[in-house]
């Protein structure tokens, strides 16, 4: 059984728009912040882009005839107490969410202060370390050791270069006083993009340097 | 009935009229001054507005349709008279009087892949109707984050600016087929496309990654926290579900092909070794030799590692090409059968489980790339799984169409032609999944035709069959039927004309990739048949005249109609044609799912989720 119904065609009564309307804007699903949901769906997609390289890693590492110990080739002990320091610079972090849900402006500086210049401290210890390795000869185009240690630190060092400029304008914000109490969310995105940072550090460093 | 309580409409709390929708604090209502015009540069250009992003992404992805249809084209052309100058191409190749060469052959089929794939259809499907329909469906004034649409739509720039540029470097564009497989892709020895060609791919690639990364945050994001009062996810349409089941699949696989990506531009560009084995030999050349700058490349990697990363995104992403389509046909069938879907949770779960299993089968791709036979054989079963929720949907869409009083209207007869050649393109998927056929079959015309079917006869046809459904919604005005009719009638033939004949060159073995195939003996007999597949391959691309002058025509002299010219039932239907700023007149409360027609509650054949009975 087949019909074709005929359209009915326009009819300004109904068919016209509104002129002047109000704009519904609605809230459903989990009672949790837009922004803060969409982080964490961007983290997502982060820790694929890290599974990704660190995947690759380990595939290249079990296929390898031989791996040379990361102790002999690396500063492992510079790089741990680097790890030491990003570390604290998460607990910093924390201390920064709490002063932004109690609205204290002045604390919250204090601690996002801290929370960048860790951080910044942090990429300067590899840029020192690159330097160094670059000096001796280390290239990453000289084997496959080199190829993957700097691909999987290089982008986190990217990664964390993004959050030390990140929390560096939330900061600035906060100390121009546009980051009230109420909007305190800013700074908690900010913070979960940096423990995320934190936490693929934690992993870095283990499989590649200690392992 | 759906048993869930409906909300009353929110009431308004505050006004803020500056603020663009999905701003300030959610769960409020913002007073809206619809009179106040924008600039031609901020309404268009640089919009905010989910339409119009809608629409940015249809039109370049149907500018790159041609692009990429002319490039088939010339495959095409040179499969059915291998070495004739091809007419019009004498300037490109003055030595040989516009024959192609074998390298331009390989770009040819690279590059067609890779622009239909995604610049064309992903763009088309998740970007286009991605943008245009979920916040309609679901009642939303627009995305949840409205600037980071613009730049999902704006981070593909980039991408299209690369993907041009490399046609014109030394060595012509990427030649290392769509899937650039090292070593052919990461050595510059290896191909000509690979002097500087792929490395233009493979930045292109990076732009669309950020770009869906962009878009599939904002769509999920969007559906779980801005569906209108009573809208609760079993009451959305398939079409959103569809969207929403893609846009996770964005989410988990695409950032593994950035990453893959990535390491192949590393690779290229600074001479790290990921997928350049121990001594390999390119060309009479070792990986010293390969270098550009640097005193020697790293080896030590495995080509291999690349294909499992490769595909571990591209096959999920066929997913990404199809479930939106899925969704569409679904929504589509209903509407002008005027019957529910049959077995709504079975097509939502069908979908999720098509997506899910999608994650887990990307290694039917390398059967005969000499991964493990173990690991072969859990892919073949994963794969062959897939055809449980495949046929389900199946079912349901005759399911649906039976016993309807259907409307043979433009959009239905695409989507009717999407269910019954995804059913062909289903079924040879199913036996070459087994690995004992793939081995033989592999690389031959048969996943061409397999592929084109699901992909051009599927998707692309679902594609148009959603422009005709919803451009009375995007314009105001329907396009030509008659036009319409004669556009599906010749695409139709001359699509099956084209790629159901490429089934019987891959039972008789030819290779896909091949220049000319007609230089082995056994192939030599299968050039008549070929000389049809062109044909009709040129009749397709010249039949698609009548929807280019149709949507054009349509687009100034259609038929004007109103909000509902299909009586459907969905939100989008209750916003005017073309919706405005915030979309809807008033606050919206939805009753029930989207697919009550023909209900015995209601004289008319129809019952909008927005009307109270």
């Amino acid at each position: 059984m087949t019909t074709t119904a005929a359209i009915a065609p326009y009819d300004p009564a109904v068919d016209a728009p509104k002129p002047h309307h109000a704009i519904y804007d609605y809230d459903s699903g989990p009672p949790v912040n837009r922004g803060k949901f969409a982080i964490w769906l961007f983290l997502a997609t982060e820790i694929m882009f890290f599974t990704g390289l660190i995947g690759a890693y380990v595939v290249l590492r079990i296929g390898a005839d031989s791996w040379p110990d990361p102790e002999n080739r690396l500063a492992v002990l510079i790089t741990a107490i680097n790890t030491f320091i990003l570390i604290v610079s998460s607990a910093t972090m924390v201390k920064a969410v709490e002063r932004a849900m109690l609205g204290d402006n002045d604390g919250l500086v204090k601690w996002l202060g801290a929370t960048v210049v860790i951080g910044a401290t942090f990429v300067g210890v590899q840029v020192y370390e690159y330097a160094e390795l670059i000096k001796a000869g280390n290239l990453p185009n000289v084997d496959i050791f080199w190829s993957t240690f700097y691909a999987m630190t290089g982008f986190h060092g990217l990664h964390v270069t993004v959050g030390v400029i990140w929390n560096l304008v939330v900061m600035i914000a906060a100390m121009r006083r546009k980051i009230p109490q109420e909007k305190y969310m800013t700074v908690e995105l900010a913070g979960l993009y940096w423990h995320f940072v934190d936490l693929v550090w934690v992993l870095l460093f283990t499989i590649v340097y200690l392992m | 009935m759906n048993p869930v309580s409906t909300p009353s409409a929110p009431v308004i709390t505050h006004h803020a009229p500056h603020l663009q929708p999905g701003e300030g604090e959610p769960g409020t209502v913002r007073e809206s001054h619809d009179h106040h015009e924008l600039g031609f540069l901020r309404k268009y250009v640089f919009s905010l507005d989910h339409k119009i992003i809608g629409l940015q992404f249809l039109f370049s992805g149907l500018v790159f349709l041609v692009l990429g249809g002319l490039m088939a084209m010339a495959i095409r052309y040179q499969l059915a008279w291998p070495w004739t100058p091809m007419p019009g191409l004498s300037w490109m190749f003055p030595a040989t009087g516009g024959a192609i060469t074998p390298e331009f052959y390989t770009m040819l089929f690279t590059m067609h892949g890779t622009i239909m794939i995604f610049f064309v259809i992903i763009p088309l499907l998740t970007g286009a109707f991605g943008n245009f329909l979920i916040p309609l469906m679901i009642g939303a004034a627009d995305m949840a984050f409205p600037k980071l649409n613009m730049f999902g739509y704006w981070a593909m720039w980039p991408a299209f600016v690369l993907i041009l540029m490399g046609f014109f470097v030394e060595g012509g564009h990427a030649a290392g087929g769509w899937t650039s497989y090292p070593p052919l892709s990461t050595i510059e020895s290896a191909a000509p496309g690979s002097l500087s060609g792929q490395t233009y791919w493979l930045m292109s690639l990076t732009w669309v990654g950020v770009s869906s990364m962009m878009g599939a945050v904002n769509y999920v994001t969007t559906i779980v926290k801005m569906r209108a009062p009573g809208m609760t996810l079993m009451r959305m349409p398939l079409s959103v579900w569809g969207l929403f089941i893609a846009a996770f699949l964005q989410l988990f696989a695409l950032p593994v092909l950035t990453a893959a990506s990535i390491m192949q531009l590393l690779d290229r560009v600074i001479d790290t070794g990921f997928f350049t084995p121990t001594n390999l030999i390119v060309n009479n050349l070792t990986p010293d030799s390969f270098a550009h700058g640097m005193p020697a490349a790293a080896a030590g990697g495995q080509p291999l590692l690349w294909q499992h990363l490769f595909w571990f995104y591209s096959h999920p992403a066929v997913y990404i090409l199809v479930v939106p389509a899925m969704g569409f046909t679904s929504d589509i069938l209903a509407v002008h059968a005027r019957k529910p879907i049959f077995g709504y949770k079975p097509m939502v779960y069908s979908m999720a489980a098509i997506a899910g299993l999608g994650f887990i089968v990307w290694g039917h791709h390398m059967f005969t790339s000499g991964m493990n036979p173990a690991l072969g054989m859990s892919f073949m079963v994963a794969t062959i799984m897939i055809a449980l929720p495949s046929a389900i949907k199946v079912f349901n869409w005759l399911g649906t169409l039976w016993g309807g009083r259907i409307r043979l209207n433009t959009p239905m007869l695409f989507a009717i032609g999407f269910v019954s050649m995804f059913i062909i393109g289903g079924l040879s998927g199913i036996w070459m999944a087994a690995t004992p056929v793939d081995i033989y079959i592999h690389d031959t015309y048969i996943v061409v035709a397999h592929f084109h079917y699901v992909v051009f006869a599927g998707s692309m046809f679902a594609i148009f069959s959603a422009i005709y459904h919803w451009y009375p919604k995007m314009f105001g005005r329907v396009m030509n039927e008659t036009l319409g009719k004669i556009h599906f009638v010749g695409t139709f033939i001359f699509t099956n004309c084209t790629f159901y004949m490429m089934h019987q060159l891959g039972v008789a073995g030819l290779m896909r990739r091949t220049a000319d195939p007609y230089a082995y003996d056994v192939y030599a007999h299968l050039q008549p048949l070929n000389e049809f597949i062109t044909l009709s391959a040129f009749c397709m691309f010249a039949w698609q005249i009548f929807f280019v002058v149709n949507f054009f025509h349509s687009l100034f002299w259609g038929y004007r109609v109103g909000r509902n010219p299909w009586q459907a039932n969905s939100l989008e239907w209750d916003a005017p044609s073309p919706p405005g700023h915030g979309n809807f007149d008033g606050p919206l409360v939805v009753h029930r799912g989207p697919y009550e027609y023909s209900s015995p509650e209601v004289a008319e054949d129809y019952l909008p989720q927005t009307r109270a009975v």
